[in-house]
């Protein structure tokens, strides 16, 4: 029996505004117990919702990055029940017209390529939190985070695997904090996805009975909890008991999805227009202006590196994972005062994506936490394409760099570093060393090549590190001609 | 002093023959001593109401001051007021100390106004007799036995027996314009968006606007004057040029066309009423009036559409009413959807819960569409008729109500009879048009009869010039209930 | 359209209200009379009407994205039935 699987995912990306979508209260993270909770957040009898511009803008710069439809007008609704941290009893949410419609996202997947269409993505506010552990048969509700404007994205059920879920929330992942929407602090909760989840025999055109995955922040869950959700669907078919629509959670611990409620306890949400908000107008205008401030996106940036600069797939897609790393390499580069800018441009990659993405791997930083700025990394390059420092002695500048240093060239002089490219200076090395070493001497004039290395190893190690070897290699040639 | 208009007052007060002070004294005590009879308030706080005195009397040294300045004006208990208990007429809310102003009592403070206390009113805004109040039945001051209407009994009976110069209402489905016809004072609905809805506790938000509620049409135009303006705080409010309202400039009634609407004049209508009414009419041709008649054939369903949209609005507007960040709460429970349903089934009286229920019913999955999108465009409907009409007409005038107070406990129990009070009124509501009623004469039995005037989008100015018109013809409008000369 | 005991009890758990057996009979005969009277609007044909949300045709109103209220927990929370160390306290949330 061969089975496949469909899969939609749901993603709430929490837009990191000033203030809440529909009040004026602040949306930083960490405060103290409901510090951040005004009378709108609160609920209190008479309050009333007013509409965040930023959030709006924010929704739209996705629509655009996503080449979805704006809509010239969509609608508020209330999506009624009862929680304690939904504090109005009702989510302002978009029901029937989204604020974006369409577009797609495309991405890697192991070697194929992939692209998932969105149904849509509607702006709404967040709920509360409750705290359940310090209070005993009671919970502790915490309104601060009610009111932080989400934008749900949707996908239409085009993934197959979990490993297509996985990328394709990862891609997703990147883009929203490329164009500067969203955090995506995925610990904090910025970022959290709901997996819809079915299978189907092969070839089967219906789409078998689904079961929705709720709240997955990490990558590493959202693989798990889908590849355990598969297999049970599975076995629970194989048996011949059917599936039941329901939604369920995924308990990391026990790596298994339980379940929440079933399609019959399911809310009835009652939607309809939010009468304290009236339909949302975006013209034109407005989305063309924002269209002119948007990034180029991580695809373009990627593919203009590989074009203008003959970096690797690859090398390319490291460098756009992140925006911050995206600029760092075009600071970096533009630092780079020379004829050759790919070579600069290829050099500026390889210690970006090595020894820097080493370091701050290592030390838990950030790219824009980086202890060496894009300017001495490009200096270093420098030293490096004009020959003064060979690559080997660059990691000992690149270490002092790391730990505070700020000019290469002072670290060159004081650890006397400078390549020796001076003739008459290897010359004299290498006569020491021929001296030193005659049979080896002998076996390369004998046509043992490589007899030449170990005596090239020798003359590297005389002049502890310095001397260019392309033209130790030239000169022992010479004089063992 | 009691039976001193607003505008009266505010001479008075800058003439120096009183003092907010002693004036708010007098109001606070006069209405204290009638409230054991009317109720129609819930919370006096004289000391908070003195406060606001001293420094109204401050202003007003200065020479500074604005038409409110200094007088005691009585509020409908569904404006949040800092520090004043705010209760809605509601147990749900009993203990409710409102910690931030309304958009519009911030206003009245700022001009210097006194907040004399809050008024009784239909629980949540529901009600047209003010008989569903956890504090208690109101008095038609014309008659004990009787109801004064609602949901703004309270505030229409205080302005009726003289207990303050003026209150504030609110009106979803008539609850300004049926109190003031039942109790012979002057109420205005205005435009829909002129008013902020923001701390003006939500009953239907697509028809809830507040107004002013006087013995005069000038009182009115004095209030509106400080209740009108855009407030950022409230998506649904309207920024419009500054009107002055209390110029009343518009007052000739000469070469104005009056619409009667056909559907409004029927035999089910008090034949008292329709006399009254009558007279009003052929006192507006006598200043040189044009009479003609109009249809608004869609208005017999104003009252199924209402019954579908205001339920549907307010079961999701009282859901914040659970027990967790304020208000009542239940005292025992098993769990917390026990907590929730305890908490309203307790906080909550029969006639808000029937409308909760009715609300989440046509909300609820497979009846949107017959009902609240059916309700929608039957408002569609009612709101084109009206604009076909004034092609027409200027205004609109038609009986407040079809009948004059009833007795208490006599509707209480047949809520469809109670909806049918407003049939006269709720079309405005629908259509978010200005609406006001005045008093233009009594039936056999001395209750008050009101005329309702219906304008255009924006047409306050002329509404209230033309009623304003009408009181300088007559004096309905200056008749007191025998409770008060009593006093 | 009219309701059955039953619907009067599934909207009352929908609206979270309590109702005894008495309360749900008595409610389903005044719930009823409502409905006759709603039942009305069926009389007309509204076929290509456009539904009217609002009074006015306009777009809702948007706010600069700055943040304009303070800490007032205190006193926002003064009417809270139950608050321990600025949390609002309620029965126990079983996911």
């Amino acid at each position: 029996m061969e089975w496949e699987t469909v899969i939609g995912l749901e993603t709430h990306v929490q837009l990191s505004t000033n203030s809440k979508i529909f009040s004026g209260a602040s949306t930083d993270v960490g405060a103290t117990p409901n510090s951040q909770a005004c009378a709108v957040d609160i609920a209190l009898p008479g309050v009333l919702p007013v509409l965040n511009k930023e959030a709006v803008a924010k929704a739209i710069c996705f629509g655009l990055a996503t080449n979805a439809t704006i809509n010239k007008k969509s609608i508020f609704a209330r999506k009624n029940y009862f929680y304690p941290d939904l504090p109005k009893g009702y989510q302002i949410s978009q029901f029937e017209i989204p604020v974006v419609e369409g577009g797609s996202l495309t991405f890697k997947a192991g070697e194929n390529t992939k692209t998932v269409r969105l149904t849509r993505a509607h702006l709404e506010e967040d709920a509360g939190k409750s705290l359940h552990e310090d209070f005993i048969g009671m919970s502790g509700i915490d309104l601060n985070r009610a009111g932080t404007p989400l934008l749900e994205i949707v996908t239409e059920p085009d993934m197959a695997s979990s490993l297509e879920a996985v990328e394709y929330a990862r891609t997703l992942h990147t883009l929203v904090r490329w164009i500067g929407i969203c955090d995506g602090n995925m610990q904090e909760g910025n970022f959290r996805c709901d997996a819809n989840v079915s299978v189907r025999r092969k070839g089967d055109s219906t789409l078998g009975t689904r079961r929705e995955i709720k709240n997955l922040n990490s990558f590493r869950f959202l693989q798990q909890a889908i590849d355990y959700e598969i297999q049970w669907q599975i076995d629970e078919l194989e048996e011949g008991r059917p599936i039941v629509q329901a939604t369920v959670l995924f308990d990391p611990d026990s790596g298994e999805t339980r379940l929440m409620r079933t399609k019959e306890d399911a809310h009835d949400y009652r939607y309809f227009p939010d009468p304290d908000l009236l339909p949302l107008s975006i013209d034109e205008a407005w989305i063309d202006n924002i269209r002119t401030s948007l990034p180029e996106l991580p695809d373009s940036k990627s593919s203009r590196y590989q074009e203008s600069y003959g970096l690797s797939a690859d090398d390319a897609n490291s460098l756009v994972s992140h925006a911050d790393t995206a600029a760092f390499f075009e600071a970096a580069l533009s630092h780079c005062d020379v004829s050759d800018k790919s070579q600069a441009a290829k050099l500026v990659a390889n210690w970006m994506n090595g020894e820097l993405a080493a370091g701050l791997n290592r030390e838990q930083l950030e790219v824009n936490q980086c202890p060496v700025t894009p300017e001495s990394l490009s200096a270093l390059i420098l030293r490096i394409v004009d020959k003064t420092l060979s690559s080997k002695l660059a990691k000992q500048v690149f270490d002092e760099l790391w730990k505070g240093q700020t000019s290469v060239d002072t670290i060159i002089e004081a650890k006397g570093l400078k390549q020796i490219s001076d003739s008459s200076e290897i010359e004299a090395l290498v006569d020491q060393v021929i001296a030193a070493n005659a049979q080896q001497a002998e076996d390369f004039k004998n046509g043992k090549e490589k007899a030449l290395n170990s005596l090239v190893g020798q003359v590297m190690k005389l002049s502890k590190g310095k001397a260019n070897p392309g033209q130790v290699n030239e000169i022992l040639r010479q004089k063992l001609a | 002093m009691m039976n001193k208009t607003l505008k009266e007052l505010g001479l008075g007060l800058r003439q120096k023959e009183f003092s907010s002070v002693e004036l708010t004294q007098e109001y606070v005590r006069r209405a204290q001593t009638l409230n054991a009879t009317i109720n129609a308030f819930i919370t006096f706080d004289e000391e908070q109401s003195l406060g606001q005195a001293r420094v109204a009397d401050e202003l007003l040294a200065k020479g500074s001051g604005h038409p409110v300045t200094g007088i005691p004006i009585a509020h409908k208990d569904i404006w949040c007021a800092k520090g004043w208990r705010t209760t809605c007429g509601s147990k749900m809310l009993g203990e409710f100390v409102a910690p931030y102003n309304a958009h519009v009592i911030q206003r009245f403070n700022e001009q210097g106004s006194v907040i004399q206390g809050k008024t009784n009113m239909d629980e949540f805004a529901m009600g047209s007799s003010n008989e569903t109040s956890w504090f208690g039945n109101v008095k038609n001051p014309w008659d004990l036995e009787r109801v004064p209407g609602g949901s703004s009994g309270g505030s229409a009976a205080a302005v009726a027996a003289g207990m303050t110069p003026a209150s504030t209402g609110t009106d979803t489905g008539g609850s300004i314009r049926q109190p003031a016809a039942l109790t012979g004072i002057t109420g205005l609905k205005p435009t829909y968006g002129l008013v902020s809805r923001y701390g003006m506790i939500a009953f239907a938000s697509s028809l809830d606007q507040g107004g002013p509620m006087a013995r005069t049409a000038e009182d009115c135009a004095i209030l509106l004057e400080t209740m009108v303006g855009f407030d950022d705080k409230d998506s649904t409010s309207l920024s419009r040029d500054w009107v002055a309202y209390s110029d009343l400039s518009d007052s000739s009634v000469d070469g104005l066309t009056i619409g009667l609407p056909k559907e409004y004049f029927s035999d089910d209508t008090d034949a008292d009423v329709a006399k009254s009414i009558d007279d009003a009419i052929k006192c507006y041709q006598s200043l040189g009036a044009k009479i003609v008649d109009v249809s608004l054939p869609t208005s017999p369903l104003s009252i199924s559409a209402y019954y579908v949209i205001a339920p549907a609005e307010a079961s999701s507007n009282l859901s914040r009413y659970d027990g967790v960040r304020y208000g009542h709460r239940a005292k025992t429970y098993t769990d917390l959807n026990d907590m929730y349903a305890k908490t309203r089934a307790e906080g909550f009286g029969d006639e808000v819960k029937r409308r909760i229920l009715t609300g989440a019913y046509v909300l609820s999955h497979g009846y949107y569409d017959a009902y609240y999108l059916k309700a929608q465009k039957i408002r569609r409907l009612i709101s084109t008729d009206f604009q076909t009409a004034f092609s027409s007409c200027d205004l609109i005038m038609s009986p407040t109500t079809p009948s004059t107070a009833f007795k208490i406990g006599e509707k209480v129990s047949d809520p469809v009879q109670m909806y049918l009070s407003d049939t006269f009124t709720i079309a405005a509501n629908l259509a978010g048009l200005p609406a006001m009623s005045l008093p233009c004469g009594f039936d056999q039995k001395g209750l008050p009869i009101g005329l309702q005037i219906i304008g255009n989008y924006f047409d306050e100015a002329r509404m209230l010039s033309v009623a304003h018109a009408y009181q300088r013809e007559t004096d309905w409008h200056e008749k007191r209930p025998p409770i008060t000369r009593e006093q | 359209m009219a309701l059955t005991k039953n619907d009067v009890y599934k909207v009352a758990t929908l609206a979270r209200i309590e109702i005894s057996d008495e309360q749900a009979e008595e409610t389903l005969g005044q719930l009823n009379k409502v409905f006759a009277l709603i039942e009305e609007m069926q009389t007309v044909d509204t076929t290509d009407i456009e539904p009217m949300a609002h009074a006015q045709d306009i777009s809702t109103r948007l706010r600069d994205d700055v943040v304009t209220e303070k800490d007032e927990h205190e006193a926002l929370q003064s009417n809270a039935p139950s608050v321990e160390r600025a949390l609002f306290l309620v029965p126990k949330v079983i996911e």
